[in-house]
């Protein structure tokens, strides 16, 4: 650690800790970011339908429908620089059966008022056409051309590197337990690290943003709670869909879509239920029957057999204010509410905006270096390009991972990139391997191998994702604990 | 007359045995389709026997363990005491597959074997990029 | 190794259905044959199947997994074999080229006259049944935490719950046993044991392990690591039965709940698959949709004995050798087998018409339902019953074989096709 006293200490690495972090870092200041996970990125960022919206859904006048406009257009740059895979093929929310018709002229014009560009009703036929799989009932869509898709977690990976090779400083397995405070002022956080010093804090907290504001003792009556949305992955071999289908919507939300990821899975989800436990990420078999007879009124084709993975997120949903994500308390701090990815760089453009409206005098640094530098991705590539790799890094040759292609020479760069993937998941959501048909039963052993000799440790301290999730407990032949079993 | 059931494991057929007991002794053995079941009825109900696989540790070598089984059956009773000796035996790479790693292990009259080869861990075979 | 552009046959995957297969094919001619294995040693999955249980058809001997591996790895040197450790096949294309990848070789191609696909099978996972509840680590397939038991060395857990009465299931259960850990119970969903009744005797009764049938689990509890598991009963349906939960306390969850052939690379290939067995559609010498292109073992159907997987790397090896030493054959006239009752696959799916002259044709098949009693199997044509023999049991955990002799050669050219039945006796 260079310092304890910073100007900006960020709490929170999720995707909005991090984009704001990238956003300060082009400024003369010393940026700390914190999390209490040992990666980044492991709340609400990882699990969500990774959809970068249009946005004619919000209400209109909403502050998430102005960060939705606003962003849009900006994730084609963000993606450039930051290299990370950004796909725009359009949304289309679908309407199957005559009644729900009306209901796409609604949101068309929601959309005009928000000033949303590139949006058409198209008739049934046109819908079948560009998705032979629809729903034969469909009676016209909305067609939103600007609709994106991402990886979250690959978008706060990319940013935060990004602040980091621009001088910012991570601490991960840092846990926020209290605002250092004078007087009235915050002036920086105690952690399970130590204290840190800072003119500013911003709370990027997610679904504890309301836990760390009430530390600062504000506004005890603003609670949180994570509203969970469980999803099914599909098998690529299986079915590949080619766009973002949303039902029409209903007083419950923007109801469970079927679209493609970057990854090129099927992705379908998710349900809502606001639950108490900020922790339960689990999946229930209602949800899931719920989620498949959702996703099959879009698309009836979808099998339940060609199921790969099932997930679950939790979305934090705030009791006041919701709507209205920038609440500025005496200039001390940002809190933000982040409603999915979609508003995000306009979220950090707002951060940025808040400081300097408060007079925070932020000065461009020389230098900056808006490119996060892309590294390899062997499943992506010809095999011209992976001829050259290899040749060039034999541990690119060794696939590690059969289902989705990854590489030892990919797993052992993340173990050294600018935040150090330091577990099994860590691993496995920047290179997605274990993702696929056999879910790490093959790559799993050898990876645990690779991180215990890339990081100096034994294989009894690697784990999937910190502290108490190791994978092994002794050896098979240790005779001590032999005896004591 | 006393029944024993029992599900033959001389091999995968898996037939339903019932062996019928008088004073200790067998006295027919009926639902077997061959005579190894009528042997096995037999053995199972007197002093029943199983073959023992497990791996000892192995230095120098390609992997850590190497596996071995025991030659013939061993009484099941003593099978605990087996792998305690498995359990402590020690060797070094290479070894051969069928090399005698525990002789007459606990006096049972049995050989404990190398179930395969374990070549020593060498950087000139293909197999180093395990420990690149 | 120094490897060609060009080799007669090549075999991809170095498990018994792989080995087998290069050793008939160099038998049988094939002027060069290369294995292709991904693992840094030959012997496939059978390398970390320690318990014995393996070779009593092939050798007439109880051997443990290693050693049934190793005499076929010792007989595929000794006739001549080439091999490729290490190294991935990363692209096959219908002309036969292959795209390899390997830390010693880099990336490159190679062609073959020949191929046959030996990629075994992979374990079905967590998703796949969709186990509710949380994800913390620790619940893993059997077949990895075999690995890590008998080959790398670690234990993956102290106090196991197993889910699925799959063979390697129980093994597991055993072997978790003997090494100190502590095996709650298993669990089958199903009303009748998945795995073969001696593994039950030998791996679970033996150790007073219980067997849960008709079991499944509702709920995974624990946030980092497994700390729970919620199980239920089920009815015919599966349906839960309500009131019947119970919290099991353990730290990790096993699964041996079934295995999937392995065939990316035969779509790949644009090998046409099954989708019953999830395997390629092969006729009786296993040759794929695809000419040139042969199956051998688990990567066309799941086998419950590895003797069987050797016999069928046999005939696709034999075979691969001859088309890659005569591509010019005919196009060969078939008779396509059917699943008929109580049937749920049977391989192969078609049978060259003048196949029996030149010996005979073994049929493999599952069922469907268990029927615990006198079964007749039987193959019959539109017109007439050609074969049938009898069984004492049918059951789906135990593959069942009919022979084709050449005697019925008459019979089955005439066919249109032929279907395969399995009922019990008094229905006859």
């Amino acid at each position: 650690m260079k310092n304890s006293t910073y100007d900006f200490i960020i709490i929170g690495a999720g995707v909005v800790g991090s984009m704001i972090a990238r956003w300060l870092s082009r400024y003369q200041a010393d940026i700390l970011l914190i999390d209490k996970e040992a990666d980044i990125g492991m709340g609400a960022t990882a699990a969500n339908s990774a959809i970068v919206h249009p946005g004619y859904d919000p209400q209109p006048g909403s502050l998430k429908a102005l960060t939705n406009v606003r962003a849009n257009p900006m994730w084609d740059q963000l993606s450039a620089e930051l290299n990370f895979a950004f796909q725009r093929p359009g949304d289309f929310v679908v309407a199957i059966g005559e009644q729900e018709l009306p209901i796409l002229d609604t949101l068309y014009q929601q959309g005009v008022k928000n000033g949303v560009p590139g949006m058409k009703i198209i008739s049934a036929a046109e819908m079948l056409e560009r998705e032979p799989l629809i729903n034969p009932e469909v009676s016209g869509a909305l067609w939103a051309s600007t609709g994106g898709i991402c990886d979250p977690f690959q978008v706060t990976v990319a940013a935060a590197e990004n602040a980091v090779l621009n001088g910012a400083e991570v601490l991960l397995e840092t846990e926020f337990l209290d605002f250092l405070m004078e007087g009235s002022r915050v002036v920086g956080v105690r952690t399970n690290r130590g204290d840190f010093f800072a003119r500013w804090v911003i709370n990027a907290a997610g679904i504890y943003a309301d836990a760390v504001m009430h530390k600062a003792g504000v506004r005890p009556e603003f609670v949180i709670k994570p509203r969970r949305g469980e999803y099914f992955v599909l098998d690529s071999a299986d079915i590949r869909t080619r766009n973002i289908y949303f039902p029409v919507p209903t007083e419950k939300g923007k109801g469970i879509l079927v679209t493609n990821t970057v990854h090129g899975n099927t992705i379908i989800g998710p349900n809502a239920n606001i639950i108490d436990d900020k922790e339960d990420t689990s999946c229930t078999r209602d949800g899931l029957e719920e989620i498949s007879q959702g996703a099959r009124k879009l698309i009836p084709s979808i099998r339940l057999r060609t199921v790969i993975g099932t997930f679950a997120g939790l979305r934090p949903m705030g009791n006041a204010r919701s709507q209205n994500p920038a609440i500025d308390y005496g200039n001390d701090f940002v809190i933000e509410i982040p409603q999915s990815v979609q508003g995000l760089p306009a979220i950090a453009e707002m951060v940025v905006d808040l400081l300097k409206d408060a007079g925070e005098k932020l000065v461009e640094k020389k230098g900056w270096d808006p490119i996060r530098p892309a590294r390899p991705r062997f499943r992506t590539m010809s095999h011209a390009q992976r001829q050259a790799l290899c040749a060039a890094d034999p541990a690119y040759g060794r696939v590690i991972c059969r289902c989705e292609n990854v590489t030892e020479g990919e797993i052992v760069r993340e173990i050294h990139a600018p935040i150090p993937a330091t577990t099994y998941d860590a691993i496995k959501r920047r290179t997605w391997l274990g993702t696929g048909r056999c879910q790490g039963g093959f790559d799993m052993s050898r990876v645990v191998t690779i991180l215990s000799r890339e990081l100096g440790i034994s294989l009894l301290e690697v784990t999937k994702r910190g502290g108490g999730s190791e994978f092994l407990f002794r050896q098979t032949k240790d005779k001590e604990a032999q005896d004591a079993a | 007359m006393q029944e024993n059931n029992f599900i033959c494991t001389a091999c995968p057929m898996g037939c339903k045995l019932i062996v019928r007991m008088q004073d200790g002794e067998v006295v027919k053995v009926v639902g077997n389709r061959c005579r190894r079941g009528e042997t096995y009825g037999r053995q199972e109900a007197i002093a029943p026997q199983r073959m023992v696989a497990s791996t000892v540790r192995i230095s120098g070598g390609l992997h850590p363990l190497l596996p071995v089984y025991t030659k013939g059956s061993v009484p099941k009773r003593r099978i605990g005491e087996v792998l305690a000796a498995i359990r402590a035996a020690r060797v070094s790479a290479p070894v051969k597959a069928g090399q005698v790693i525990l002789a007459n292990v606990i006096g049972t009259g049995v050989d404990v074997i190398a179930s395969r080869d374990m070549p020593e861990y060498s950087k000139s075979s293909p197999e180093n990029s395990k420990h690149p | 190794m120094q490897h060609k552009e060009i080799y007669d046959v090549v075999v991809i995957g170095a498990g018994p259905g792989g080995l087998a297969a290069a050793i008939e094919a160099k038998k049988a001619g094939a002027r060069d044959v290369l294995v292709i294995e991904r693992d840094v040693e030959l012997g496939g999955i059978l390398l970390q199947c320690i318990h014995n249980g393996f070779g009593l058809q092939t050798f007439k001997e109880d051997l443990p997994g290693p050693e049934y591996a190793q005499r076929f790895i010792n007989e595929a040197r000794a006739v001549g074999v080439e091999f490729l450790l290490d190294t991935m096949v990363m692209d096959l294309t219908p002309q036969r080229r292959l795209h390899l990848s390997s830390r010693q070789y880099g990336y490159f191609t190679l062609d073959a006259r020949a191929v046959v696909l030996a990629m075994g099978c992979r374990e079905r996972t967590r998703a796949q049944i969709r186990i509710p509840g949380m994800r913390p680590n620790g619940v893993f397939t059997a077949g990895t935490a075999q690995r890590w038991v008998n080959v790398e060395g670690y234990m993956p857990g102290k106090n196991f719950v197993i889910l699925g009465s799959g063979d390697i299931g129980m093994i597991m259960a055993r072997r978790l046993t003997f090494e100190g850990a502590k095996v709650s119970r298993v669990l089958e969903i199903q009303s009748y044991l998945s795995g073969l009744s001696r593994n039950y005797v030998q791996c679970l009764q033996d150790w007073d392990i219980p067997l849960q049938l008709q079991h499944t689990i509702k709920r995974v509890i624990g946030k980092n690591r497994v700390e729970a598991v919620e199980t239920v009963a089920v009815d015919d349906h599966w349906n839960f039965v309500p009131g019947s939960e119970e919290i099991i306390p353990c730290d990790t969850l096993l699964l041996s709940v079934g295995l999937i052939p392995e065939n990316e690379l035969s779509k790949k290939a644009g090998v046409m698959l099954d989708p019953v067995t999830s395997g390629p559609f092969v006729d009786e010498r296993f040759q794929t949709s695809v000419p040139g292109i042969f199956a051998a073992g688990n990567v066309v159907h799941v086998y419950d004995l590895v003797d069987y997987v050797s016999v069928a790397g046999n005939t696709a090896g034999t075979h691969a050798a001859r088309y890659a030493l005569d591509e010019s054959e005919v196009e060969a006239d078939y008779v396509p087998l059917k699943a008929g009752k109580n049937v749920r696959y049977v391989v192969p799916h078609k049978l060259d018409r003048n196949a029996l002259e030149a010996g005979d044709v073994q049929l493999q098949l599952r069922v469907t339902q268990p029927i615990e009693e006198d079964v007749w199997l039987e193959v019959r044509s539109e017109s007439a019953s050609i074969v049938r023999r009898s069984e004492r049991y049918a059951r789906p955990g135990e593959m069942v074989t009919i022979l084709l002799k050449p005697g019925m050669a008459e019979a089955v050219r005439k066919a249109e096709s032929l279907t395969v039945d399995v009922y019990p006796k008094a229905e006859a």
